[in-house]
């Protein structure tokens, strides 16, 4: 009988419960969405299925698979279905290279300890970002295959949108690269544990956010725009263009979509918790609870996105145009600057 | 790498690339591309070389094969069909010139890869290394070849600063 190495078991493991638990934060944002949403309209948000409604998710997905599959005539039949498949797909590989916790044998199990963490790159940074961008085809081929005004138009508008911000994006990850000095996620990670000193005299918890907290708000922002969220939701926003690029789509492909949207928002803020907010270390807190920081941090991200949703009215377009290239894309050239500065004369 | 992995990418980008050519919608010819420049990188990965391989990713088949896709949704691309009866008949000098061509371009191009014979696939880790380090890449860049990259930077920008003339002309 063939023996499999315990790293390569132990690597499926951690392979399917990742994607598993991906799959069920997305029912639980979904839900999180709901209630949220009614706290905020002052409403009760889905209180009928289970306690509290905590079933509503699994509810709407037995709805979702029981649907019937439609698909326009003059569709481009490939491509209607390769296009959420493209969105999904993106998404969870995105979470392959975010660390989640510190390398831990559990409890003795392993013989030596692993990272918890699906493949440690040392590109990482990079490969989330051409991973993200791989997603956005999934968005403009499902606007383009629909063969409907609508969605072509969501989709038009989504791949403007993201190309925009994609610079900023990038520029505000550059400013952490440089005071890193690192590609690696588990390396940024690992250089923000501890406490340190702002100004010589305020102790704050060894993250990226205090050196360069205008990257963290230009970061934050263009994550916002990337994942399509409020206040930038103008691939699909519901008052111009029906649904926008997912208008055509029914049942599970449009479900893909649906789980494609959170999947995202969960990375998009595993990203950001890695690069901004120390990742899985919390100064004075034990590290080898680290999944549970890491999963906090998230969380109170997601939350916010939420409250945004909620809160802040959608731009127009020119405004996003005009918000995205004049003063997000400046800024964060600024910013770029004077931290390469700050690094240098510091180091 | 293994061997079947290159054999897999390499089939995938070439059988992709002919499509490109190949097909009449370009919206598939777009989407043929990508899968050409994503095999690419799976090449590159299984040199070492995984910094390539993503630089490949984000700037050819993530920001401008977007840019293509972008236009040729926007401009709304027909299909190339050209009708049956439409199709202009063509001399048969011309044929024969443009059969003449391709078999005299197909012999060079047997004979060149004849004499390059097979080449064995040689595993050097130290070389790997070398081109795989970010560090490396940067300070080659920015300290070695800092003249040329900044004549290519200016280069870019004349560029750009010309299509937006060009575009602006109208207004």
């Amino acid at each position: 009988m063939p023996t499999i190495a315990p790293s390569l078991i132990f690597q499926l493991t951690l392979l399917t419960v990742v994607f598993f638990s991906l799959q069920i934060s997305a029912a639980v944002l979904v839900y999180f969405e709901r209630k949220i949403s009614g706290w905020a309209q002052q409403r009760v948000g889905p209180n009928r299925v289970g306690p509290l409604g905590l079933l509503q998710p699994l509810a709407d997905i037995v709805k979702l698979i029981f649907k019937e599959e439609l698909r326009p005539k003059a569709a481009d039949k490939w491509l209607f279905y390769l296009a959420p498949i493209l969105s999904a797909t993106t998404a969870f590989a995105a979470f392959a290279v975010i660390p989640f916790g510190p390398p831990t044998t559990f409890f003795g199990l392993l013989e030596k300890p692993v990272p918890l963490q699906v493949a440690d790159l040392n590109v990482a940074v990079l490969v989330v970002f051409a991973i993200t961008s791989m997603g956005i085809y999934g968005i403009v081929l499902a606007g383009w295959a629909s063969n409907s005004k609508y969605a072509l138009l969501g989709g038009l508008r989504s791949s403007a949108q993201m190309i925009s911000y994609e610079l900023a994006y990038a520029m505000a990850l550059a400013s952490v690269l440089v005071i890193a000095n690192s590609l690696s996620l588990r390396e940024i990670v690992d250089a923000q544990q501890g406490w340190r000193w702002l100004f010589g005299v305020v102790p704050v918890p060894a993250w990226y956010v205090f050196l360069t907290p205008i990257g963290f708000f230009i970061f934050f922002i263009a994550g916002i725009a990337e994942t399509n969220r409020a206040p930038f939701d103008f691939p699909e926003a519901e008052q111009e263009l029906v649904a926008g690029y997912h208008t055509e789509y029914s049942s599970m492909s449009f479900a893909l979509f649906f789980l494609a949207e959170y999947v995202n928002m969960v990375v998009v803020c595993g990203v950001t918790v890695s690069l901004f907010l120390g990742g899985f270390y919390m100064p004075g807190l034990p590290v080898w609870l680290g999944p549970l920081w890491f999963i906090g941090k998230v969380a109170a991200l997601l939350f916010f996105y939420i409250w945004m949703r909620w809160t802040l009215p959608r731009y127009r377009y020119d405004q996003l145009m005009d918000f995205g290239w004049k003063r997000l894309l400046p800024l964060s050239i600024v910013n770029l600057l004077v931290t390469a500065a700050g690094v240098l004369y510091w180091s | 790498m293994a061997p079947w992995l290159f054999y897999l990418f390499a089939t995938i980008s070439v059988v992709s690339s002919i499509g490109v050519i190949g097909q009449r919608n370009p919206m598939y010819s777009v989407l043929l591309l990508i899968g050409s420049f994503i095999s690419l990188a799976g090449l590159y990965v299984g040199l070492d070389s995984p910094f390539v391989a993503v630089t490949q990713i984000v700037v050819y088949a993530g920001a401008i094969m977007v840019l293509f896709l972008f236009v040729v949704m926007l401009l709304n691309a027909p299909r190339e069909d050209v009708a049956p009866g439409a199709q202009l008949p063509i001399p048969g000098v011309v044929k024969a010139y443009g059969g003449v061509l391709s078999v005299a371009m197909a012999a060079m191009l047997l004979w060149a890869l004849s004499r390059l014979g097979v080449v064995p696939f040689v595993e050097d880790p130290q070389a790997a290394e070398r081109v795989a380090s970010v560090r490396d890449i940067g300070l080659m860049l920015f300290r070695d070849h800092a003249f040329s990259f900044e004549v290519t930077s200016i280069l870019i920008l004349v560029a750009m600063v010309g299509a937006v003339v060009l575009a602006k002309k109208t207004v």
